[in-house]
Parts: C-alpha cells; sequence; structure tokens
C-alpha cells in the first residue's frame, strides 16, 4: 500500500504523458459532425439543371444515398469527381448541392465532366449549407431511406475512403431499407 | 539625425496602426438597431469560434464561413433571437467545436475538473507526507535515566578539557 502510494506520481505521470502525447498526433481539424443520428435538414431549392423546379427534402426520402456538397471553385471536388462518377455508374445514389456556386459555371461542369447526381439542389446563398454545418467542400453526408444523416466525410472521397468507411455503411443502409 | 529618424518611423508607424484600424471598422459596415444590439454582435461573434480555421472566433477570420455565420449571427439578432438561441442555432449546426468555452458535461467533466482535482491531490499527498515527519519527529522517546547521566557526563568532560 505504501509503495503504492509513492509510485503513484510516477504512475499519474506516466498516464498524463501518454494522453498528451497522442493528443499530439490527432487531427485538429476533425470536426465531428453535431448532424450524425439527426434527420437531415428541412430545405427549399431550385434544381441546378431545372431551376424552375423546386426541390425539398421529401425528394432525397426513400433511399439510402450520398449527399455530397460540391462547388467549381473547390480544387479537391473535381479530384473527387471521377470517384463520384465510378461510384454513381455502379448504382450509388449521390444527390449534389452545388454549395454558393455560379449557375452556369456548374452546369458547364456538369455537362463537360459527367454528372453523377441523382438529383442537383443548387444552394448558391448557401442557407443548406449552414443548416448542414459545412464549412468546406467537398463534404459527403450518407442518409438511410428515412433521410437521417448517418455519417459525414469531410474531404475527398477516394477509392479507400469508399471502400473502407463509406461502403459497409452504405451496404447495410440498403439491407435496412429493404423490407 | 537620429531622433529625426526614429521620428519618420514612428510616424509612418501611427499611421499605418491608424490606417489599417480604419480598414477594420470599414469591412463590415452594418447597421444595427441599437448600440446594445451591436454590443450583443460583438460579444457573439468574439465567442463563438470559426469552424473552417480552428484557432480564431468568426470576428477575426476573414474566412468565407466566418463572414457567413457572423452574417447569420446579424440576421438572427434582427429577428430578435436571444443569445442563448444564436449560440443553441450554432451548436446544433457545428457542434460544441464552435464554443470556445466548452459546456460542462459528462464528456468535459475531466477537462473542467481535472486540473483542480489534480492540484487538490497533490496538496494532500504533501500535506499528510509533511504531517507525518512531524508526527515521527515529536514521539521521539525522552532519554532514560541512564542516558542523561550520560549525556550530563560527557558535557562536563568537554567543558574540563576546554579548560
Amino acid at each position: 500500500m505504501k509503495t503504492l502510494l509513492r509510485i503513484l506520481p510516477l504512475i499519474l505521470f506516466l498516464a498524463i504523458a501518454v494522453l498528451l502525447y497522442r493528443g499530439l498526433y490527432l487531427d485538429p481539424t476533425h470536426l465531428p459532425s453535431a448532424l450524425v443520428g439527426k434527420p437531415f435538414p428541412e430545405f427549399s431549392l431550385p434544381a441546378l439543371d431545372e431551376p424552375a423546379r423546386r426541390l425539398t427534402r421529401a425528394d432525397i426520402l426513400g433511399r439510402p444515398a450520398l449527399v455530397n456538397v460540391w462547388a467549381t471553385w473547390c480544387p479537391s471536388c473535381r479530384q473527387e469527381h471521377p470517384v463520384l462518377n465510378r461510384l454513381a455508374q455502379a448504382g450509388v445514389v449521390i444527390h449534389g448541392v452545388n454549395y454558393k456556386d455560379d449557375r452556369s459555371t456548374a452546369q458547364r461542369w456538369l455537362r463537360s465532366l459527367h454528372d453523377p447526381y441523382r438529383l442537383n439542389i443548387e444552394d448558391a446563398a448557401g442557407t443548406l449549407g449552414l443548416d448542414l454545418g459545412v464549412y468546406g467542400a467537398p463534404e459527403t453526408f450518407v442518409i438511410d431511406a428515412h433521410g437521417v444523416v448517418r455519417d459525414k466525410y469531410i474531404g475527398v472521397i477516394d477509392d479507400a475512403v469508399w471502400r473502407e468507411r463509406l461502403e459497409p455503411l452504405y451496404t447495410t443502409l440498403l439491407e435496412e431499407a429493404r423490407p | 539625425m537620429k531622433t529625426w529618424l526614429a521620428a519618420l518611423i514612428m510616424g509612418v508607424a501611427l499611421s499605418a496602426t491608424a490606417l489599417s484600424d480604419m480598414a477594420l471598422a470599414a469591412i463590415e459596415a452594418h447597421e444595427f438597431a441599437s448600440d446594445a444590439e451591436l454590443a450583443r454582435y460583438r460579444h457573439l461573434a468574439d465567442i463563438l469560434r470559426c469552424p473552417k480555421c480552428q484557432n480564431q472566433n468568426i470576428a477575426e477570420s476573414n474566412s468565407p464561413i466566418a463572414a457567413d455565420l457572423r452574417a447569420e449571427v446579424r440576421r438572427m439578432l434582427a429577428a430578435g433571437h436571444s443569445d442563448q438561441q444564436i449560440i443553441q442555432f450554432m451548436v446544433e449546426r457545428y457542434g460544441d467545436f464552435v464554443l470556445y468555452q466548452p459546456p460542462f458535461d459528462v464528456r468535459t467533466i475531466l477537462l473542467w475538473l481535472g486540473p483542480a482535482g489534480l492540484l487538490m491531490a497533490g496538496a494532500v499527498m504533501l500535506g499528510s507526507r509533511v504531517a507525518r515527519a512531524r508526527r515521527a519527529r515529536s514521539a521521539a522517546a525522552p532519554l532514560t535515566e541512564t542516558e542523561c547521566q550520560r549525556l550530563a557526563q560527557l558535557l562536563r568532560s568537554t567543558d574540563t578539557r576546554r579548560k
């Protein structure tokens, strides 16, 4: 008991040292999303490809999907785009939120680089982005058939991210949605 | 010559600060309904953290997202929301991360109480050690009869030797 008390400071020191050492290597830019587990926010915004048409939250329900926040001013979105094209071709449902962008530039982008999105939501003022807690692009949300946000990925989706993080969840959601 | 140069440098520095102050004031000239609302805006922009730039609040940051959040704070102030509602709005979207002062709850209890707890533990340990040492010293047994005689003898012998 006495020896234990004597080495207690050492044990405490080691514990704190390990904790702080680990802290040195954590990613400070990793920001846990406040939205995971909550319903996708309500919105009413024009379709990018058909501005007269209004899209709402009801339009994205019914099937598990990725909601990808992108913009033409975002270089990493260009890097991510081919991956999204491939996923869309493989049958993954992806909706796009064109975040704080110029309509014609965005339309041109989709024409020239191919359009992987099932629905194209135009969020020119960034209101939906704000409700989603978006602070950059690209950001991708995984929603289930009931419109609940199940995961959020910040940054470029590449094959590894899809395979290791998003695909397992997406497959689970597909199975959940099956009656 | 030297004083002249110093005065020139001083002058340039002063006008530069004045200019930058003006620039800061000119970036966002918004109308607030009252001075109180402006004060609340300043306070909120000060305590809300920019999600993109990590170590700046939304008042200091130039990033587009900080500008958006400032605009949202102004909009909500004008719409008559309370400070608490605005903070709640931001936390719902960006998490506790947007607060420079994290809330006190189960997840942050260690953060809030840890340092004080460690300090207390240290004080208790030190106190008990000091008390134990003091007790050990005072508990030393008094001399027996023979030891007293021997001590007196020793003192006497040194006295005689010195003479």
